[in-house]
């Protein structure tokens, strides 16, 4: 259906400038397989209403994608961070690229979003591994089972090394990855340490320096990389704070997040409607990540996303007419167009909100 | 007065005999000799009832002798002002005894003042009857003679009218189109206004009743001649209710017209710039407005005067604000926003707004707690024992 803009089904590979402004459907299939939890929330419920996934190609994501195009991957992986006001679309450009990154064949390490690792944790088990740190199982076990989903035909990689998890388990070198995973979901107690041991084999493994049938290219992608160098709101034993250094899933993450491996990219994007600790008026990388979130992120590639221009709110409006999603006879007219864009100041957010509403 | 407590002593005389005081009438056949009794009567009694003897009467040479008095004040209070008494006017007397007698009230009718006697003395009728105790009018015994005389005479312009009419239709000069007197941008009185002008108490009853008759008078064909006696009943309504001051145009270096207005509401005070510059930004405090009005409703309220007038992406506004919580900044950028815009906008549109409500400042403000209460009207809980 090619309507006024949306074309469908076209691959993102293909997308150029001229197609900025328009929609483009995400296939069903690509969405149950890539972003089980990747999506923002009220972006899901309007797949689930309008029975299908469109997404607005825009500047932010055309450029993460060209950037990755021209990328040299036989070098450390460039860092990109995708920051910009509440509700500019971040999370949404993020989508787009690790949708072209999907279609591409390459491995997808997708963490939706970091905030929910370092808040409302219910059970937070001393590790069983090292005495200092401490253990998230149910959220190591979900990032797996949503990471197996997303990865099955990585499954059969082979790993390297041989990694002890009790005094009676052990995984053995040579043990497809499969099998690695499925040790952490079924064990929850040795969960996290089972994440960290995925991260450091597809680190490894990444660079394709290995026979040529196993090269592969990883794409790790956070959301809210933010989290990573904040304050957690978790609380030991002992009522004290916890640092995120002492959790073991984001250790390691930050390992992840150095560039000492090749063959990859790093998208990030930053957050601040999930951070903890941080006001609202904050939504500069430095100010977000800190200090030594800054410092350790650097050098890095930002990518600033802003609110609708003229032409892209136009296309938003025009969609929502076609799903029939506005209702209110007034919004069809132009006085109607004018309120809607001076009441949300077109920033996306906002203005699915308000059509909500209508 | 003493009369009735010369009564009560007589009747007390008449049981007991004689009493303490020495307000005797005895008249020595009706003084039995019975016991002596003394009554000792509270000084309560002896004491004048003051509210029965109504409002407080002022003859007619005390009156004028207050207008004397008035006028001569005038002359030395413009003395002392080193201006000239014989252009004296009651403003500047005002003036003059607001500055040399500076009050702290807060009760503006409790400051002093220096008016005219007409206006401090409420108006009493003379009397009304002559030497002998005839009156005067021939309807004072009605009670209310000056209602009643006006009622008369209207329902003789009545009959006059109908002659009137009688007499042209004998002629054969009889017409239907006649001039009509103008009643719009007018009402008639209202009854505290006829009761000032007849300075006597009227009912309800009795207003309606003049009314009626006024209108049966001005349904008649020929009413225009009794136009100048019936304008005399009907108050001149404010011919335009919209006084408001538009801010004056200003013009940049850059030739954009741009218009500068304020408003308030509940310790809010706001102050914008409007700009016509074609796009439609809004920075509130340095930040946009979407950050600083995070609920719908807020803006919404910043929308109305531009939606209403319809120049929604035409300006440019550049506001700040301060004091008092979310709602009530919104409503003072509201105010302030639409107070800007009159200067863009034509006559016609001023009165929409008027009428709209958009110029109004909202009188609403937080109500003072009262001792005994536990808020403004929240009452501590009522223990029935």
């Amino acid at each position: 259906i090619i309507l006024n803009g949306i074309t469908a089904h076209l691959l993102p590979t293909y997308h150029s400038e001229g197609h900025s402004g328009q929609y483009y459907m995400l296939p069903p299939a690509h969405i149950q397989k890539l972003f089980p939890y990747g999506l923002p929330p009220r972006f899901q419920l309007q797949i689930k209403t309008f029975n299908e996934g469109c997404v607005m190609v825009r500047p932010p994501a055309l450029e993460l994608i060209s950037y990755l195009k021209r990328a040299d991957y036989s070098k450390p992986p460039l860092r990109y961070v995708l920051y910009g006001d509440i509700g500019t679309g971040k999370t949404m450009s993020l989508c787009h690229a690790l949708h072209y990154c999907y279609t591409q064949g390459w491995l997808i390490v997708h963490i939706p979003d970091a905030h929910l690792w370092i808040k409302n944790c219910k059970e937070l088990l001393p590790s069983s591994s090292r005495p200092s740190r401490f253990d998230q199982p149910i959220q190591a076990s979900q990032w797996l089972k949503n990471f197996k989903i997303t990865n099955e035909r990585f499954l059969s990689k082979v790993q390297l090394d041989r990694y002890v998890w009790t005094k009676r388990e052990s995984t053995e070198k040579g043990q497809p990855l499969g099998e690695l995973i499925d040790q952490g979901v079924n064990r929850m107690k040795s969960s996290s340490d089972v994440v960290g041991a995925v991260l450091r084999e597809l680190k490894l493994q990444a660079g394709g320096t290995t026979e040529g049938e196993g090269a592969f290219k990883l794409a790790v992608a956070v959301d809210g990389v933010n989290a990573l160098w904040g304050k957690t709101s978790l609380k030991k034993e002992d009522r004290t704070m916890c640092e995120p250094e002492e959790l073991t899933l984001i250790h390691n993450l930050r390992k992840m997040m150095k560039n000492n491996w090749s063959g990859g990219a790093i998208l990030t994007a930053l957050s601040q409607t999930g951070s903890v600790f941080k006001p609202r008026s904050a939504y500069l990388p430095n100010e977000l990540l800190g200090e030594e979130g800054f410092d350790s992120m650097e050098p890095f590639v930002p990518v600033s996303v802003s609110n609708y221009n003229e032409k892209e709110f136009e296309s938003c409006y025009l969609y929502y007419l076609d799903r029939s999603w506005l209702q209110h006879p007034h919004s069809r007219s132009e006085e109607g167009k004018k309120e809607l864009i001076f009441l949300c100041n077109k920033n996306p957010s906002i203005l699915e909100r308000l059509c909500a509403a209508l | 007065m003493a009369a009735s407590s010369c009564r009560g002593v007589r009747s007390i005389l008449w049981k007991y005999g004689s009493c303490g005081k020495n307000f005797c009438v005895s008249r020595s056949k009706t003084v039995p000799q019975l016991p002596v009794r003394h009554i000792c009567v509270s000084s309560a009694l002896w004491k004048k009832n003051l509210a029965a003897a109504g409002p407080q009467k002022f003859t007619l040479e005390f009156i004028n002798k207050q207008v004397e008095e008035f006028e001569i004040g005038k002359r030395h209070l413009a003395n002392m002002m080193g201006e000239d008494p014989e252009t004296f006017t009651q403003e500047d007397i005002d003036r003059s005894i607001a500055y040399l007698f500076p009050s702290g009230l807060f009760e503006k009718r409790a400051r002093p003042v220096m008016k005219h006697p007409e206006e401090i003395f409420p108006k009493q009728t003379a009397v009304q009857w002559d030497a002998e105790g005839r009156p005067f009018h021939f309807l004072f015994y009605t009670g209310q003679q000056s209602y009643y005389s006006l009622l008369h005479d209207v329902y003789e312009k009545i009959l006059a009218m109908e002659r009137h009419q009688d007499n042209m239709r004998n002629k054969g000069l009889f017409t239907s189109e006649t001039k009509q007197i103008l009643l719009t941008g007018s009402r008639w009185l209202l009854k505290e206004e006829i009761e000032e002008y007849l300075v006597e108490n009227i009912s309800d009853h009795d207003y309606m009743r003049m009314i009626q008759l006024m209108e049966k008078l001005l349904s008649m064909p020929y009413c225009s001649l009794e136009e100048e006696f019936i304008l005399k009943f009907r108050k001149q309504l404010e011919v335009q209710s919209s006084k408001h001051e538009i801010p004056a145009l200003q013009y940049d270096p850059q030739g954009v017209t741009f218009s500068v207005a304020d408003g308030r509401r509940k310790t809010a005070k706001a102050s914008i710039t409007l700009r016509d510059s074609g796009s439609g930004n809004i920075t509130i405090n340095g930040r946009n407005y979407l950050h600083y009005f995070p609920l719908l409703q807020d803006r919404e309220q910043l929308m109305f005067p531009l939606h209403f007038v319809g120049m929604l992406g035409r300006f440019d506004v550049e506001g700040s604000v301060e004091g008092s919580g979310h709602s009530a900044q919104a409503g003072a950028l509201r105010l302030a926003i639409s107070r800007a815009l009159l200067s863009f906008v034509s006559e016609g549109e001023v009165e929409k707004m008027r009428q709209a409500g958009l110029l109004t400042a909202d009188p609403r403000i937080k109500e003072r707690k009262k001792p005994g209460q536990e808020g403004a009207r929240k009452k501590f809980t009522w223990k029935k024992r």
